[in-house]
């Protein structure tokens, strides 16, 4: 195949239009702009505490618990991805107190995790169509029951994140001082990772594993480049999410590939966008040494 | 010596006596036969500025968590302007060391000093008229208001503690908790962020508790010493305490210390190169 000819089989829009107006195309569009208001609201805590590994290994035992699931039933695979979820963010949540060890344990379960996977899938006498979705996500694989778990789940975790915003943010950006004005830094850090597995255990299905850090990542690390606002990052962070679910929807239609290309793709492109905006504000903004208030006479 | 002996019981609290800032009575704190300290007295009157020193493991910065209410004590009692000390309490403000922030961290020195003012409440936090002002306020009195909407990790050592000051500050606390907050702060820095602490207690009688491995760049503004060492410890003014005979004792080896310039210099404490 020629170069010429991949780009065209990758980026053509012809019979996007029709495609927009079926159903199912419909509620994938729903969907996916429910995952990235979520993505987008829990990444910039994401990126502050320096969770992003825990978040790829959550993913990662979602999709485990997602085969798993598939095994037993084609109709069980959110409830299974949840539950994978939910059991990998208690474990990280709670080895996440223990920053020196995290890493590796991390990458213990989550390899230990993948292979157990990739067996179940091996099992599954079903089509493969299936199994590669729960890896890069197909749009087909949304369902009208899907969207309605998406739609509740979205709004728990928004409503919840919003309550507890404020010792959040500081128990994330300034731990001890947190601990010391009395947040309860520990059970925050196992809420967090619980709001993170419904948001990985929510994305998986649809989007697929490998494309939960595009969207709880990527978009939260371009807008950390550009603002040090915590709320301003927290909008455009749902903002670039949404841009690259949507655009990677859209775009994936008339090919009819694997969304997760396109959606990493374009988040890819917004972070590099963010990346050398970021570098040219930081030279406007560098400024001479700062100067001490005069001191006073000795 | 486990628990306070009321020897006049039932006394009706004389207006003229207010509760000290903090009281620790019979304190003592072990981790299993490890004593860091034992039968502790401490009262800390408002206004008071009293230097805690010894050497690493000997139990400063956990008294400082007994204050904040994150450490029981094993035995004796602890109370703050009073009260019973509990986590969380909107009367102690705390000044932790210095530490390199990430550059790339979403926060502006506003956020960091807002942080301390309601930080620990649930909910969003709409922005408010009245919140501003108040940070405004506490950006103003350490001078760090030309620098409050940069990224407090693009900020200097000492911008960042003097931001660190005002987040302590913003609370409008009776208790001031410092934990080697001159920590890794050049000279002339570690003399404005302890004369910004020592005219807070001289303006708003705030009682600071300041830990510090030196006494020198507080030496003016201390008050009394309470010097931590293997268990035992000694309370007093400077020079009661900062003195070749006392230290000696206190250590059980031969310690020197010596005046140079207005400036104490300790000699010979084992373990412990930089005093």
């Amino acid at each position: 195949m020629s170069l010429e000819e991949i780009l065209r089989r990758l980026l053509t829009f012809q019979g996007t239009g029709e495609l927009l107006r079926l159903d199912f195309v419909q509620q994938a569009l729903i969907a996916g702009a429910l995952l990235a208001l979520i993505a987008g609201a829990l990444g910039p805590l994401v990126v502050t505490r320096h969770v992003s590994f825990a978040v790829h290994g959550t993913s990662e035992l979602t999709f485990t618990g997602a085969a798993a699931a598939l095994l037993v039933s084609s109709s069980l695979v959110s409830v299974g991805a949840l539950v994978g979820a939910l059991v990998a963010a208690l474990v990280f949540g709670l080895l996440g107190l223990r920053e020196r060890e995290r890493d590796s344990v991390i990458g213990a379960v989550l390899a230990f995790g993948l292979g157990l996977g990739g067996l179940f899938l091996w099992l599954y006498p079903g089509r493969a169509s299936n199994q590669l979705s729960l890896l890069f996500g197909q749009i087909v694989g949304v369902s009208r029951n899907d969207a309605w778990l998406l739609g509740g789940c979205a709004a728990g975790v928004l409503l919840v994140l919003a309550m507890v915003w404020r010792p959040l943010l500081f128990a994330s950006v300034d731990a001890d001082v947190a601990q010391a004005r009395g947040v309860p830094v520990r059970g925050l850090s196992v809420l967090f990772a619980v709001l993170v597995g419904v948001a990985t255990g929510l994305a998986v299905p649809t989007v697929g594993a490998l494309l939960v850090l595009s969207l709880l990542i990527t978009p939260a690390a371009a807008a950390a480049r550009v603002t040090a606002n915590p709320v301003t990052a927290l909008l455009l962070a749902t903002l670039f999410a949404e841009v690259a679910v949507l655009g990677g929807i859209v775009a994936s239609l008339a090919p009819g590939a694997p969304i997760s290309g396109y959606v990493t793709a374009i988040a890819f492109v917004i972070y590099l966008t963010c990346r050398a905006l970021g570098a040219v504000q930081l030279r406007r903004a560098s400024r001479p040494q700062p100067t001490l208030p005069a001191a006073p006479a000795r | 010596m486990t628990t306070r002996t009321d020897h006049t019981p039932a006394r009706i609290p004389a207006r003229v006596s207010a509760p000290p800032a903090v009281r620790l009575s019979g304190a003592r704190l072990a981790y299993g036969p490890r004593v860091l300290w034992d039968s502790l007295d401490l009262d800390i009157a408002p206004g008071e500025l009293l230097a805690l020193l010894g050497p690493n493991g000997s139990g400063k910065t956990s008294l400082l968590r007994v204050l904040l209410g994150l450490q029981p004590l094993s035995a004796g009692s602890v109370a703050i302007r009073g009260q019973p000390v509990r986590r969380g309490n909107r009367t102690v403000g705390y000044i932790p060391q210095q530490r390199a922030l990430d550059p790339t961290l979403t926060l502006r020195g506003r956020d960091l000093v807002g942080l301390g003012l309601d930080g620990h409440r649930w909910g969003f936090g709409l922005p408010s008229a009245r919140r501003r002002a108040r940070v405004l306020e506490a950006l103003d009195a350490v001078g760090a208001r030309h620098y409050a909407d940069a990224p407090v990790g693009l900020l200097s050592g000492g911008e960042q503690q003097r931001l660190r000051v005002a987040q302590a500050l913003v609370g409008d606390p009776d208790v001031l908790l410092c934990d080697e907050p001159l920590l890794s702060l050049d000279l002339a820095y570690q003399q404005l962020v302890s004369e910004l602490i020592d005219a807070r207690r001289r303006t708003a009688h705030t009682a600071v508790l300041f830990v510090t491995h030196d006494i020198n760049p507080v030496l003016p503004a201390v008050d009394r010493v309470l010097y931590l060492v293997d268990g035992s410890f000694r309370i007093g003014t400077p020079d009661e305490v900062m003195n070749s005979a006392t230290l000696s004792q206190l250590y059980g080896t031969d310690v020197e210390v010596i005046k140079v310039r207005g400036r104490l210099l300790v000699i010979g404490t084992p373990g412990n190169p930089h005093q």
